[in-house]
């Protein structure tokens, strides 16, 4: 056995630091949590590419076979000659009455709460809670709400079970979206700003218009683009409110209305009737591709407001 | 020499300062509104529903949910959200959780921007068509080929599309909790010689439980409330009785449970057979604001800590 003097000592420790850096010492732990990670996320994604395949594959003949003319067909109970026209009408009604009620409405609310409101006042904390409640409000009991309100109350406007009531609806679904990120927005303002505005002696309102709104439009104009994705997407507070799934003939603000989203709901579990070419499982596979770029347009365009923003305040 | 009423401005500035004060907090105010309205009107129904049924509270624990004969047995309903929800949250937590860690923890900043906006395009996929995708692939080629239930549309694949919506939810409030964890910690982890796995699931994730424990709150609301997945692929069709709490059997949320109620063919609206939708509706209110509160709570608990 060798005499261990100082130098072997070193020699030894180097040995065996050099053997722990370069042979495989292997992080085995490290590796499960890897893999256990990753096999999440592709699983994660697999389900999104997966539905994106079924709703391509399933609408591809049909879409092929029949175009345009699959979106300009109003509804019924011919799979070869229906189309989506009476459903996208109601859509494009709904995104409007959001655009036009909600979201002056949300970004209003949040200006008060932001600008106006004292933080410590019973009434601002009430409203705060109450906002973020609103948030998680399942979508189906606002479809009550607007049944009784919009439906029954407001009757003699609306036209009872008409588009217009389900717009309505939807803009009362979203405005908590609205107003959360709106908020946001308008908290990231830099104060700086603001006393920039009141020290040239703007008042309240002046310094809103002019600093505040215009540095927050971006992030204001995300949570925009992405309510109105939501509201598009929503089926069930329509089937509450009472949308058309059989034969609608005629589109109308204040007469019944349908929407892609319920069009989608009653295809998928129809059978095919014999002697028809198509299933009215691939109408279905085919408004959901349509719902799904719309949709997606809209998302898309909110997250490169997003980045863009991001972008330009970092190089600020 | 300046005065205050220079300051003041001119009365017609003044004015216009009062008006546009009034119309914001109109706005704000109305918010309240919204939530006083929808428990009023959901109060005012379910009284009428108890009223219908002359209190007969027995109508409401009696085999079944057969709403034509005025049966409701809420076990049917409860029961049924409870599996559909149970099954979608063991889908969504743990690859909800893995998506967040591997985002938050892992993934290089350029696999993170791609991967994060494609968990958002998940999140924005609509309900119907996640419901649409249980019927036509899930519930036929992958839960009827795997277990061999009595019915193509079950419990389990409805469960499963659920989870589906809620794995983004739950991936990105956990994610903002992992996120908002110091990399002092993680420094200070590394610095004693931990290798990465004990600083992830020894430091971060400790240090982020409660944000971690309201996305699983969060995410059990969204869902316990989601309607379409449940209404389409619960397999329930109107009426029937008490399926029992195998997740291989049909059955109905209390969410399907009131598009039933709404969306039937010959449903006269003074029954007790559509009232009971408001009834329902005032149980999964409650239910989701508790759910909510608690959820918010937790949140609001790791942004005082750091």
């Amino acid at each position: 056995m060798p005499l261990m003097t100082p130098s072997r000592a070193g020699a030894a420790a180097a040995d065996s630091v050099r053997s722990r850096i370069t042979t495989r010492d292997r992080d085995v732990a490290g590796i499960v949590m890897l893999a256990v990670l990753l096999v999440a996320m592709l699983l994660t994604l697999l389900a999104l590419f997966a539905l994106l395949a079924q709703v391509v594959g399933e609408s591809a003949s049909l879409l092929s076979a029949r175009g345009l003319d699959f979106v300009t067909s109003p509804i019924g109970s011919d799979p070869d000659q229906i189309g989506i026209w009476s459903g996208l009408y109601g859509t494009i009604v709904i995104g409007a009455m959001v655009l036009v009620v909600a979201i002056p409405m949300g970004v209003g609310a949040a200006i008060y709460l932001e600008e106006y409101a004292r933080d410590d006042s019973r009434l601002t904390r009430a409203i705060m809670v109450n906002i973020r409640n609103l948030a998680g409000v399942p979508a189906v009991i606002y479809g009550v709400l607007g049944l009784i309100i919009f439906t029954q109350w407001l009757g003699p406007i609306t036209g009872g079970k008409s588009a217009i009531a389900a717009g309505l609806t939807m803009a009362v679904l979203v405005l908590p979206i609205v107003v959360i990120t709106s908020i946001e927005a308008i908290r990231a303002v830099p104060s700086g700003l603001r006393d920039a505005g009141y020290g040239v002696g703007a008042s309240r309102w002046e310094t809103i218009r002019d600093h505040v709104l215009p540095y927050a439009a971006p992030g204001i104009l995300t949570g925009t683009v992405l309510s109105i994705a939501r509201a598009l997407g929503e089926a069930a507070p329509l089937i509450i409110v009472g949308a058309v799934t059989g034969l609608l003939p005629e589109t109308s603000l204040t007469g019944f209305f349908s929407a892609v989203p319920i069009l989608i709901f009653q295809w998928t579990g129809r059978s095919q009737p014999p002697n028809s070419e198509f299933a009215f499982t691939e109408s279905a596979a085919a408004a959901g591709l349509v719902l799904l770029v719309i949709v997606f347009f809209f998302n898309a365009a909110a997250i490169y407001l997003r980045n863009r923003f991001e972008r330009r305040r970092a190089g600020q | 020499m300046l005065t205050v009423a220079d300051l003041e401005g001119s009365p017609r500035q003044r004015r216009r300062e009062r008006t546009m004060r009034l119309v914001f907090q109109t706005a704000a105010v109305a918010t309240i509104v919204v939530s006083a309205l929808i428990f009023f009107v959901l109060a005012r129904g379910a009284v009428s529903f108890l009223v219908h049924i002359d209190w007969d509270l027995s109508k409401l624990s009696d085999t079944g949910w057969f709403p034509r004969r005025e049966r409701f047995d809420l076990r049917t309903i409860v029961v049924g959200s409870v599996i559909m929800g149970s099954v979608a949250m063991l889908v969504a937590v743990p690859l909800g959780l893995g998506v967040a860690v591997y985002l938050s923890e892992y993934a290089r900043p350029g696999v993170r921007r791609v991967l994060k906006p494609l968990i958002e395009v998940l999140a924005g996929v609509p309900s119907v068509i996640v419901g649409y995708f249980v019927l036509r692939f899930i519930a036929p080629d992958l839960v009827a080929t795997l277990f061999n239930p009595t019915n193509v549309r079950n419990m389990l694949a409805a469960g499963i599309g659920i989870g589906i919506l809620v794995i983004p939810i739950m991936a990105s409030i956990s994610e903002d909790a992992l996120r908002a964890v110091p990399d002092a910690l993680r420094e200070a982890s590394y610095g004693m010689g931990a290798r990465k796995v004990n600083t992830v699931t020894r430091v971060v994730v400790p240090a982020a439980v409660s944000g971690l424990v309201a996305a699983f709150i969060i995410a059990t609301s969204r869902a316990i409330g989601e309607t379409m997945v449940a209404t389409m692929a619960g397999g329930f069709d109107g009426s029937g009785p008490f399926t029992g709490y195998s997740p291989l059997e049909s059955g109905l949320t209390m969410t399907a449970a009131m598009t039933n109620a709404a969306g039937g063919t010959d449903q006269d609206v003074g029954g007790a057979s559509f009232e009971v939708l408001y009834f329902v509706g005032m149980l999964l209110f409650l239910i989701t604001i508790a759910l909510n509160t608690l959820g918010d709570r937790l949140v609001k608990r790791i942004r005082h800590r750091y």
